[in-house]
């Protein structure tokens, strides 16, 4: 395969980036699109030039690291698989593919298609956990039942990877998927009942803060979400923000 | 020096709680006086981390990644063991312990295998507590499943993406402490350099790998977390950025190697697809409750199969051969890995091999489905004879189960594995070598610590499948913060550790002029090219197969390519910015260096164990041939300024409660 690819370059955070045209040659179909990019690079580092910076580190789909803006769509135009999991068989010869990062006011460039998603570990730290110590003792896991349809529930909205995608792909950069995504897991559960109240009024300060936009239902969220995080997590998130403001 | 396990006096069932009624316990007060550092922020550096900003310590900890979440542990599939028995199917600790120990091959520590099984109950606890989704069935109780070489169901899961649930349900612990100012997180910071003061640990020297800046940080105890090092084969079900590089720094500072050689090759993996490939992908040994493994019974049918002519559903059930259901009746598929992988090599370097290259056999789910699909129309009251609809309600059920792998396999190999037999080779994925540390988890360095993947201890030779989990947590959640409390009880008056301390200052200008050095080599080939030759020769010599001459081979091929690495690499941009390439240069350096003890540790123990198998020492059946009276014991290794030049110390392992016996699955 014979490609054109069009790549966001930028040195610093405080740099001007552009795009930048690298012609590349003998990719294979069964490669994924991060090992095209090692290819580049490869031959990048070998004529003396700067490869491209980009996260990556499990390459199979669970980290949440990689990112890309890729032809425009978040992790390109596969679906439910985030870059590392996307193949080149999705592309054809001779094609034209634009690479760029995540692109978020609360997302800013660190250098080329790098990131800094921390705001996502910030909204985390303010209400993203179960309040319990390690304990010496602990209640035997079977002494609250749950039942499964909850338990699974759960599962599907804890099964966020955090890569951000969901915020790439909304014309606001609205964290709410994401953040929604958290609170519905522990909405779920009898263990996050306690403090669910606390729990989605700080997350959602916390979100504001970090300058992430608001939610207008265009649902790009959903479809771009390598994981398949379901907007009924968003409603149920509207749901539990506003009664717990009403409990004030 | 004599190694010191530390071992604790009693029967082995009291050990832990009579070790734990007589340590010396840092007061609350003064554990605010106390800074620990965890370098690392998988399932043992998270659970360390907020387990001991619970109890009041001052922690800081480091990650490479740019959250603590992406941690590696992520990717672990299938589940994690525990003995709590709910299935009533016979489990206790004992079992548990019992089937660490043989599953190790006879190669762990006995006292903490049974530590392990002993808090493995706990943790699913913990677990739960925090909000982890873990798999129920309809009544609401926890489900369980099967993982190889056991005989109970004691894995608890959720879906294929139990590392996943377990480790956000840490990092939610590490965030809850982190918001509170008990942990201070550096994320996208990487560990260069461990700094000792009169002998101890206090700190370390960490590169902030977005500015370059090179900065001391100072402890009163530094906890290495920092995973495995199966990278060293370049191609591993790793992360890409999983390094050796702070369980290697403080080997040269003093802290012992142990077993290097007992890696552990996963029996199913997707199998290489080209040299372009940078990583190799686990299919979870969950799969191995519903798979069925085989190879064609006839060279012939293998022949076509892998030039296009036959498709493997084509060929009948008598012409297949499900190798491993024939060699071990007992176990069938759930053979422990070790054993299943070096199977499958047997079978393939015979012909039967079913890929291109003759590298897979196939991992079969229409039994399986078969089977599912039939109980789901008794169940329904729906016709059992209707072959269309059997399949569709099986296929549904499996999905349930396994639904994100056949997925994550669809789209790796591009077919369905719902119709056709999945194709599976080994691959590495586990180090059950590390950081030689005793009981309480202390390596030869005092006040340096080692938990989870990154030390050696519970495993032995071969690790069963569901117990990193299990090991990762138990270390980072319920033995590290007692292990810890009585080596800092003697800290509480030492006040915090200046970073302006010589040692400080002379361990930092050694990391820049490592960095220097590379900044300046300007050398031909990038870092990849010389990993890529360091995994081949790995791979090749020091892989599921050793022999003696092919490991001095291998021990003389990768010092050469150390030379030509420092004289050779090159490494673009500057080091005073967010350089990738910077980064992997240092933990090549360091695996060209480790590689070659690893290879030195297999050419040593003339015996086979686990997942250690040398061609000279097997059963006339081709098992592992274990040498029990000169071999059982731990090998740590003590540096001395190049591998070549390494000392070899003895941990005898003593077995009081397990009989030694030839390991069968049959």
């Amino acid at each position: 395969m014979k490609l054109t690819l069009k790549i966001w370059r930028q040195k610093n955070a405080k740099a001007e980036g552009k795009i930048v045209e690298y012609p590349l040659d003998g990719i294979e179909e069964d490669m994924s699109f991060l090992e095209m990019l090692d290819v580049l690079n490869e031959g990048l580092i070998n004529k003396g030039d700067l490869p491209v910076s980009f996260d990556h580190d499990c390459r199979e789909g669970i980290c949440g690291s990689c990112s890309l803006y890729i032809n425009g769509e978040a992790h390109g135009p596969d679906r439910g698989v985030p870059t590392c999991q996307l193949h080149m068989r999705m592309f054809k010869d001779g094609d034209t593919i634009f690479i760029e990062p995540f692109r978020a006011k609360a997302f800013p460039v660190i250098k080329d298609l790098v990131v800094d998603r921390s705001a996502f570990d910030r909204i985390q730290q303010a209400g993203g956990f179960i309040s319990v110590n390690t304990s010496g003792k602990p209640t035997d896991a079977n002494a609250i039942p749950v039942k499964k349809h909850d338990a699974d529930r759960a599962f599907d909205a804890a099964t966020c990877i955090g890569c951000g995608a969901c915020v790439a792909s909304c014309k606001n950069s609205s964290a709410m998927l994401f953040v929604s995504a958290k609170v519905s897991q522990y909405a779920l559960l009898p263990q996050g009942k306690i403090e669910a109240t606390e729990r989605v009024l700080n997350m959602v300060a916390q979100m504001d803060a970090e300058g992430f936009g608001n939610c207008t239902n265009t649902g790009a969220c959903e479809v771009e979400c390598p994981k398949g995080i379901s907007l009924e997590n968003i409603a149920r998130m509207n749901r539990e923000y506003l009664g717990a403001s009403l409990k004030g | 020096m004599a190694l010191d396990s530390k071992i604790p006096n009693g029967p082995i069932a009291d050990k832990w709680t009579n070790y734990k009624d007589h340590i010396n316990l840092v007061n609350p007060a003064n554990k605010r006086n106390i800074d620990i550092i965890v370098v690392g922020t998988g399932l043992a550096g998270s659970s360390a981390a907020a387990t001991l900003a619970e109890l009041g310590y001052n922690v800081k900890s480091f990650c490479f990644q740019d959250s603590p979440r992406r941690a590696h542990s992520i990717a672990a599939q299938g589940g994690i063991n525990a003995a709590k028995n709910y299935q009533g199917d016979g489990d206790s600790t004992f079992r548990l312990f019992y089937d660490t120990v043989k599953g190790g091959d006879y190669r762990s520590r006995e006292a903490n295998v049974h530590r392990l099984a002993e808090v493995s109950v706990n943790i699913i606890d913990q677990c739960v507590m925090q909000g982890v989704p873990l798999a129920r069935e309809y009544g609401g109780l926890l489900d369980n499943r099967s993982f190889g070489g056991t005989l109970v169901a004691r894995t608890f899961y959720a879906k294929g993406q139990t590392g996943q649930q377990l480790l956000l349900g840490a990092y939610s612990a590490m965030n809850r402490q982190i918001g509170r100012g008990k942990i201070k997180s550096f994320t996208r910071h990487e560990m260069q350099d461990l700094v000792l003061v009169d002998g101890k640990a206090r700190g370390i020297i960490a590169r902030n790998l977005v500015t370059g800046e090179i900065e001391r940080h100072s402890a009163h105890a530094v906890v290495i977390a920092s995973g495995g090092y199966g990278n060293v084969f370049f191609l591993s079900t790793y992360a890409m950025g999983s390094n050796a590089t702070a369980a290697w720094k403080i080997h040269k500072k003093g802290a012992f190697f142990a077993n290097p050689c007992y890696t552990q090759i996963h029996p199913t993996c997707i199998p290489v697809s080209g040299d372009h490939q940078s990583k190799l992908t686990l299919m979870s040994e969950s799969l191995r409750n519903d798979g069925r493994i085989w190879v064609p019974a006839k060279l012939e049918d293998a022949k076509s199969i892998r030039e296009g002519k036959l498709k493997p559903t084509d060929i009948p059930e008598a012409d297949r051969d499900y190798y491993l259901e024939r060699r071990y009746p007992a176990f069938g598929n759930l053979v422990p890995r070790d054993i299943a992988s070096r199977a499958a090599k047997e079978r393939c370097d015979a012909g039967f091999g079913v890929n291109k290259t003759g590298e897979a056999v196939y991992l079969d789910f229409a039994a399986a489905i078969e089977r599912y699909g039939k109980e789901q129309a008794y169940i329904k009251g729906l016709d059992a004879s209707d072959a269309k609809l059997i399949i569709k309600l099986g296929a549904a059920t499996v999905a349930n189960k396994y639904g994100n792998l056949f997925q994550m396999y669809e789209k790796i190999v591009d077919e369905n594995p719902y119709l056709t037999p999945m194709m599976i080779y080994p691959a590495v994925h586990y180090t059950m070598g590390g950081t030689w540390v005793d009981y309480d988890l202390q390596t030869t360095i005092p006040g340096c610590f080692s938990i989870g993947e990154s030390n050696f201890s519970d495993h032995g030779a071969n690790r069963l499948g569901a117990s990193a989990l299990m090991q990762g947590l138990a270390d980072g959640y319920f033995v590290l913060p007692y292990t810890i409390g009585n080596y800092l009880a003697p800290d509480i008056k030492t006040g915090e550790i200046s970073t302006d301390l010589p040692e400080f200052v002379e361990a930092e200008n050694n990391v820049k002029a490592r960095i220097e050095r590379f900044m300046n080599n300007k050398g031909t080939h990038s870092v990849d090219y010389f990993h890529k030759k360091l995994g081949k020769i790995m791979w090749n010599k020091v892989g599921m197969a050793r022999n003696a001459q092919g490991l001095n081979e291998a021990i003389n091929e990768i010092a050469a390519l150390r030379e030509e690495f420092y004289n050779d690499v090159k490494v673009p941009g500057d080091a005073f910015s967010l350089n990738q390439e910077l980064d992997k240069a240092g933990r090549v350096a360091d695996f060209l260096e480790l590689g070659e003890l690893f290879a030195k540790d297999a050419l040593h123990r003339n015996e086979s164990c686990g997942g250690h198998f040398r061609e000279e020492y097997q059963t006339p059946e081709g098992e592992a041939q274990r040498d029990d009276e000169n071999f059982a014991y731990v090998a740590a290794w003590e540096y001395k300024g190049k591998p070549s030049d390494a000392i070899l110390h003895k941990e005898p392992l003593v077995f009081d409660n397990v009989k030694l016996v030839q390991r069968s699955y049959k």
